[in-house]
């Protein structure tokens, strides 16, 4: 095998709902810095199963709601030079995700893509039913399900790379494969080279969250301070033949890349730091190390890897039933009593019927745990502006509206001087993990038509 | 003349940062030294028990610590305590991404002479 040249992929998106305006600038880096790759991460544990509700209202629906927004200023450019993109803005539905690719690139003048479509990620033969059936803890019969997805790896995206896909629309993908598939593909390693895949999972765990390692989710005023919170840089990694790598940020941008930045983003979401486990490899940072090499440029070493796990992660949604929320203010006097009696009513009145959780918000309300264990020893406070939220869940909507009714009506029925009722009932999704052997769901990838 | 130590109590931020992240039910809190020196009093100090018996409130089933020396660094895993997570939960804060902030008011007992040196907060205006 030649040695391959640097190997450069930068990030246009974190989670779905992220900023969209950071693309432009890492394009512009990419391209300066003659990069092979972008890629978009715009799914979360829930995310899905809202796609695929979107989905289930309209057959064209169920991917990415600002695909558009995403891909419009950098496809060209992209496109033009060579740099592939990679994304599972597909959600549930990437076919239909493609579909509008492909028409985006028509509307914007550009020869039409090479676009790939990965699957294998929903699971819904009754074998593979069967299976969860089988293994999970809960009675899957008994739940009103939304989506089962398998999380899918990098293979199959370096395949479709291989094969001439410039722009590769997945689903549920386990996020750092989204950097593994090109970096697999560009550098031709073996699908077993586990120190390599390990290196190049971390990198794609670094980019898959955008800003959080360029100063996003870091700044504490005093302490951590983050210049251009306003304009952040979305991240860039550049990595050699071995999978050892620097992080940086997209140029002229906002925000950091600084020791502490890699560090605290590194540990994110991992649990046990010698196997990170994906699709592909479980990664191992247990000897890593983090460098300066240069302004905003953190290199990477001391990542290994060793042999991919045989299950597949997969993702329950089902119908969780109804959210009901309901706040109230009190502000002056006695304002944090008055809204603890406000609590206390609302509670009695309710009694058994539904169980709350009661936040003062401006005196306690983030810490606690649901039973309010915490707020029954936090001390009566003297705060003189607080807001009572009250929320529960049920099956039952109208046991669920309780919560705000009886919050409404202590505009009248409560104590003195309560104003500002707000109150929601949402439909909720709740969520369970499982495992699947591989071979009970395996993954594919097809040119769109 | 024995030596007599002056310590004094100085919250984890003085010594630390740290970021959460959640999977499910289970939250992880990484606790990163400002400066490797400080590592080995947080290795001292922040154990698995005085972890449970901090974030106690929040009824862990269990807590594990891993260390990794390389970054002078530490990350907690903390297992059931998020109220059975970001769909279940009925916190404002589902995912629990303010736990790291309730963990870095944790008190760490550390020479006075250190304490006059460690990075701290700006008076309030």
């Amino acid at each position: 095998m030649g040695k391959k040249a640097q190997f450069t992929i930068g990030c246009g998106s974190g989670f779905s709902g992220d900023r969209t305006d950071g693309v432009p600038a890492v394009v512009d880096t990419l391209l300066r810095a003659g990069g092979q790759a972008l890629i978009f991460e715009t799914l979360a544990e829930r995310t899905l199963a809202l796609s695929q509700l979107a989905k289930n209202r309209d057959p064209e629906k169920g991917y990415e709601p600002l695909l558009d927004e995403l891909l419009r200023p950098g496809m060209a450019a992209c496109l033009r030079h060579g740099i592939n993109i990679i994304g599972n803005f597909g959600a549930a539905n990437p076919p239909a995700a493609a579909r509008r690719v492909k028409a985006l690139a028509q509307e914007l003048g550009l020869p039409a893509p090479r676009i790939a479509v990965l699957s294998g990620d929903q699971l819904a033969e009754p074998e593979q039913l069967d299976y969860l059936r089988r293994t999970l803890d809960a009675d899957l019969a008994t739940l009103d399900i939304v989506s089962v997805n398998a999380y899918q790896g990098a293979r199959e995206i370096a395949q479709a790379l291989r094969a001439g896909a410039q722009i590769i629309v997945a689903g549920r993908v386990s996020d750092p494969s989204l950097t593994v598939g090109p970096a697999l593909a560009h550098f031709g390693w073996d699908e077993d080279d586990w120190h390599r895949l390990g290196r190049a999972t971390m990198a794609g765990h670094l980019l898959e969250c955008g800003a959080q390692v360029t100063g996003g989710y870091f700044a504490v005023p005093g302490l951590k301070e983050v210049p251009g919170m306003d304009t952040l840089g979305f991240p860039v990694v550049s990595m050699d033949e071995t999978g050892a790598f620097s992080v940086s940020k997209a140029d002229y941008t906002g925000g950091l890349v600084s020791e502490q930045t890699v560090k605290e983003q590194l540990l994110y979401e991992v649990h046990d730091p010698a196997a990170y486990l994906t699709p592909d490899v479980t990664a191992d940072i247990s000897q890593v190390t983090v460098t300066p090499a240069g302004p905003d440029r953190i290199a990477v070493d001391g990542v290994t890897g060793h042999a991919r796990p045989d299950t597949l992660k997969v993702n329950i949604c089902y119908r969780g039933g109804w959210l009901a929320e309901a706040e109230i203010s009190y502000a002056g006097i006695q304002a944090e009593a008055r809204a603890r009696l406000a609590a206390q009513t609302v509670q009695k009145r309710i009694g058994g019927r539904l169980k709350l959780r009661v936040d003062l918000i401006g005196a306690v309300s983030i810490f606690g745990d649901d039973d309010g264990d915490y707020l029954r020893r936090f001390p009566a406070g003297r705060t003189r502006d607080v807001r009572l939220r009250i929320a529960a869940a049920h099956r039952q909507r109208e046991i669920a509206q309780l919560v705000l009714r009886e919050v409404t009506a202590l505009y009248t029925c409560g104590p003195a001087g309560g104003g500002g009722v707000r109150t929601s009932l949402s439909p909720r999704l709740n969520s369970m993990p499982g495992y699947v052997p591989r071979e009970l769901a395996p993954a594919r990838w097809a040119f769109l038509d | 003349m024995a030596i007599v130590i002056d310590t004094i109590e100085v919250p984890l931020y003085r010594l630390a940062h740290g970021r959460t992240g959640d999977k499910g039910n289970i939250s992880n809190i990484s606790v990163i030294a400002w400066k490797p020196e400080y590592f080995p009093i947080l290795k001292e100090q922040l154990t698995e028990a005085a972890l449970a018996s901090w974030f106690e409130f929040r009824k862990p089933t269990r807590v594990q610590r891993y260390l990794i020396e390389s970054i002078a660094a530490m990350n907690l895993v903390l297992h059931g305590i998020l109220d059975g997570g970001v769909n279940d939960a009925l916190n404002l804060d589902t995912h629990g991404k303010a736990l790291s902030f309730y963990l870095l008011d944790f008190p760490v007992r550390v020479d006075r002479r250190l304490a006059d040196t460690l990075p701290d907060l700006p008076p309030p205006l």
